[in-house]
């Protein structure tokens, strides 16, 4: 275990101890935590690469060694990135959360550190880990930390909803995407990407398996990072508390979907499928997210539609620098992407901070009802002046340079000379700029609405005024990095980006990223002056597309899919199981019986493994010959037993007689089980039967006990060739059995005489210890079944 | 017809702590002779299950104040750790360790690790039998 293994684990370990502290009442919980991801930020900072280049860090730790599952931690300038961002906007985020949510007699604090630690140790691990097997792991802890942050104030329905939905379209994306890392594992032979890097490196892309594992592993990415038509649960995660929206569902995990793809560049990218999925994705994506955004009322639901077209905007721009392995024109495209990454996660972040300022102070978040806050709220006005002309795209601000970057991308992208671009790749440039004059529109509608106009105290829930030193200081912070970053860019060139670069390309030796403001007047420039002009030209003609009926459905078309489909998945599973599920123990024997049966002759008639054999057989000694003869008695009487408790005696004489046999074939132990099991069966059973109406034993028409009888005689006679030709392949196959071993080695290697005994509690100790938890569990089971009785016509 | 349990009930008084010793002999015995933590732990469930039968639930239930569940999660609980105990030296999970002592008065004998994992599966068995029986026996709805 290195230094980066416990950074990956910190979090988690900081975890266990969140409760304890939360106990310490008059500070608030979020103090302690606080520590963590600074110290953890400060510590990454080392290993950043100041005029050397960067030289990636490997640990690696056996986990399941034998099947190619190993923690191996890989810090490259991709990783680092990220890893810098997490912990960094981490320590901001657990900063403003220290005064969002107020330290309140019943205020769940404890929850919502350790969920929050949870994920940042989840989040940490995608983006450290080498194996692909670990990462999947962290990806559906994150997963699943997100969905417990949403539902944090899980009174609200919403909540509840919002939680639901990421959890099972993330989960689903996951889930394809594990099935798409096995498809590698089975090409390439290892679970570590950068062996699956080198070996994709040497073959020629001929495998057949080859487009389903890019298609499943994409899958799961855009479901994370909120992709065209899987967008549609990042709008609902805004249920959860401010913070989280900031840290999650803008900053970091919906960009776990934008690093997966960047990982996996240098493995499907140069492909035609690869180029062209993740553009037209982003693209659309892109297109939608802005367009959506602009008829939102709820200032969090811009934001999140805004995240969504960024998102799009970052994966096309991956999406066409993957074409640089082929045309190294495209390589603009992936430095604008990582570059976008950076000033997306200060000018967003800032935002969702201003966000939750306003909704802090005045109790809305609803544009209709605010206004003129720009004379109550200076401070807060002037950040978000900041980052939303930096979203805009306007000088001097990062998300300008970003944003003239990815324009030089796609205008680049025109000029490609693969993939049949030709004359399609207009379309690149035409949907950027469109996508762009509704960003900016949005950008003008949250600022105008909110900060200017007519102060409306009647409206709002709460008398507006300026927040506290402390909420502000986190937005303060991601603010001057906005200005910092649009004022000297080239501070990142090097350091950071050139790294990530790298990391997705690993070609580029000596990349040049130089970034300017004033580089001429080129077409980027009048394209971005052509969106601010129809910005404000649509945005001033606002009111009257707002009567246009698209913008009347504030919530997705797409979610009738999703809803329907749920609805459609719970009343169909629901039918099914009712088929299924009859309530009358006698058909659940019938399916398990027919199974058993069917699966058996299979295996016998597949395997060719039924053989008869009866040279070596013993002798039957006479009262052998009682003893079965008694037992197969017992067993024929018990169907025509019509009195209940003599049936159970019945039962018992079988088990008593099994227990005889054991004796007389010399195993005490199975017979003294064999005993006790009888024994406390047969109280279970009189029991059970007592609580059981006194109802004449039910008729059954003919046919059906035919059906009956042919199912438990299939059943015997089964069983009994399994035994007969078990005896039979011993002989012929010389199998030599394995009580040998046992015999020999219980002394020397377990310190016992008793052999069975041995083996239930060292040589098959996990057996046992198994067993007895499924013991525990249907014991569980029973009480839950008799204390929570469903009433009649109740469905579980 | 008012039924009388005195002979019942004086015979169970005797008979269910044979069977309690005797469960506590099979369930030390269990490394060398027929017995162990199953076993031993199914034989005391049925000398609690007797006291239970011959006498009033309710007033078993004040003598032998435990809570099933919390037995059973007991054992699990030692059970795991057991096994969690070899992971400290670097062996696979579930590794047992036994090693042979002397004890002036007693002579050589040998303590294993395997004794506390048998204790745990004693306690589960004890657990599950007693609490599903009980379960079903107090439901009266």
């Amino acid at each position: 275990m290195s230094t980066l293994h416990y950074l990956v684990l910190a979090p988690f370990i900081m975890a266990i101890f969140v409760p304890f502290l939360y106990k310490i009442r008059h500070i608030h919980t979020g103090w302690f935590v606080l520590a963590l991801p600074l110290v953890l930020f400060l510590y990454l900072l080392q290993y950043i690469p100041i005029g050397v280049s960067m030289v990636p860090v490997e640990e690696i730790v056996p986990w399941v060694p034998r099947v190619g599952i190993n923690f191996s931690i890989y810090l490259d300038g991709l990783s680092l990135l990220f890893a810098l961002l997490i912990t960094g906007i981490g320590t901001l985020v657990v900063l403003y959360s220290i005064f969002y949510i107020a330290n309140k007699k019943d205020e769940p604090l404890n929850n919502f550190y350790v969920y929050l630690l949870m994920f940042m140790g989840a989040m940490l691990g995608v983006v450290l880990s080498d194996n692909l097997i670990v990462i999947y792991v962290f990806w559906e802890l994150t997963s699943l930390a997100s969905s417990l942050l949403i539902a944090y104030w899980f009174h609200k329905e919403k909540s509840r909803y919002g939680a639901q939905k990421s959890m099972l379209i993330t989960v689903t994306g996951g889930f394809a995407m594990l099935a798409g890392f096995c498809l590698l594992y089975i090409m390439a032979g290892s679970f570590s990407i950068r062996e699956i890097i080198s070996y994709f490196a040497q073959v020629e892309f001929n495998e057949s398996l080859f487009i389903p594992a890019m298609l499943l592993i994409l899958l799961g990415a855009f479901t994370k990072s909120a992709q065209f038509p899987f967008h549609i649960w990042l709008p609902d995660a805004m249920e959860a508390p401010t913070p989280v929206s900031a840290y999650l569902h803008s900053a970091t995990m919906v960009k776990a979907g934008i690093y997966l793809v960047a990982r996996f560049t240098p493995v499907f990218g140069g492909t035609p499928e690869w180029f062209w999925i993740i553009t037209s994705f982003g693209l659309v994506t892109l297109i939608w997210g802005s367009i959506s955004a602009v008829r939102q009322t709820d200032l969090k639901a811009i934001l999140a539609f805004s995240t969504i077209s960024q998102l799009g905007l970052i994966m096309a721009l991956l999406g066409l620098g993957s074409a640089s392995f082929l045309d190294s024109v495209a390589e603009v495209a992936i430095i604008a992407a990582i570059f976008h990454l950076i000033n997306h996660a200060t000018f967003k972040g800032s935002l969702f901070m201003v966000v939750g300022i306003v909704d802090h102070e005045t109790g809305t978040r609803d544009i209709r009802k605010l206004g003129g806050l720009m004379a109550i709220m200076p401070v807060t006005f002037t950040i978000s002046l900041i980052g939303i002309a930096s979203m805009a795209g306007l000088p001097p601000f990062n998300g300008f340079l970003s944003k003239e970057m990815f324009f030089t991308g796609v205008l680049e992208a025109t000029t490609l000379s693969v993939f049949n671009v030709g004359t399609l790749g207009i379309i690149f440039p035409i949907v950027a700029w469109i996508a762009s004059i509704f960003t900016f529109v949005y950008c003008l509608i949250m600022f105008f609405k909110t900060f200017t106009g007519k102060y409306q105290p009647e409206k709002l829930e709460k008398d507006a005024h300026e927040a506290p030193i402390g909420l502000l200081l986190s937005p303060i912070v991601l603010a001057s990095l906005v200005v910092i970053f649009g004022l000297f860019p080239n501070m990142l060139s090097y350091t950071i980006i050139e790294p990530a670069a790298q990391s997705i390309l690993p070609y580029i030796v000596d990349p040049y990223i130089n970034i300017y403001h004033w580089h001429g007047p080129n077409t980027e420039l009048f394209m971005t002056i052509g969106v601010v002009l129809f910005g404000v030209l649509v945005f001033i003609n606002l009111k009257r597309w707002q009567e246009a009926t698209f913008f009347l459905h504030e919530r997705d078309p797409l979610n009738r899919v999703y809803d329907g489909g749920l609805d459609g998945l719970v009343s169909g599973s629901k039918r099914v199981t009712n088929l299924q599920l009859t309530g009358l123990l006698r058909d659940y024997f019938v399916y398990m019986s027919v199974f058993m049966i069917l699966l058996l002759s299979w295996t016998f008639f597949r395997y060719d493994a039924l053989a008869f054999d009866f040279t070596n057989v013993s002798e039957i000694s006479p009262y052998l010959w009682v003893i079965t003869l008694v037992l197969i008695g017992a067993t024929i009487s018990i169907p025509f037993i019509q009195h209940r408790i003599t049936a159970i005696i019945g039962v018992g004489v079988i088990g008593f007689i099994v227990a005889l046999l054991f004796v007389v074939f010399r195993a005490p132990d199975l017979a003294l089980t064999q005993l006790l099991v009888e024994t406390v069966m047969v109280v279970l059973f009189l029991l059970c039967f007592y609580h059981l109406p006194e109802l004449r034993k039910e008729k059954f028409k003919p046919k059906f006990r035919m059906t009956n009888l042919v199912i438990s005689i299939g059943m015997g006679a089964i069983v009994t060739l399994i035994a007969f030709s078990a005896h039979a392949m011993r002989h012929n196959l010389n199998f030599t059995p394995i009580s040998q071993y046992f015999v020999e080695n219980s002394k020397p290697l377990a310190g016992g005489y008793n052999m069975v005994n041995v083996i239930l509690v060292d040589f098959r100790g996990l057996d046992t210890l198994l067993e007895v938890l499924v013991l525990a569990v249907a014991a569980l089971g029973i009480v839950a079944l008799i204390k929570l009785k469903v009433k009649e016509g109740q469905d579980v | 017809m008012k039924t009388n349990f005195l002979m019942l009930h004086t015979i169970t008084r005797i008979v269910s702590f044979i069977i309690l010793s005797f469960s506590i002999f099979l369930f030390f015995a269990g490394h060398n002779n027929p017995g162990g933590g199953f076993i031993g732990g199914l034989m005391t469930a049925s000398a609690l299950l007797l006291l239970y039968i011959s006498f009033d639930i309710k007033k078993i239930k004040k003598a032998i104040p435990f809570n099933y569940s919390t037995v059973i999660a007991i054992g699990l609980l030692i059970a795991i750790v057991t096994g969690l105990n070899s992971i400290l030296f670097g062996d696979p999970f579930l590794t047992q360790y036994f090693e042979y002592y002397n004890v002036p008065v007693l002579g050589e004998i040998e303590l294993t690790t395997a004794l506390p994992f048998d204790l745990g599966i004693y306690l589960v068995v004890v657990g599950v039998a007693l609490l599903s029986i009980l379960t079903i026996a107090e439901d009266d709805s």
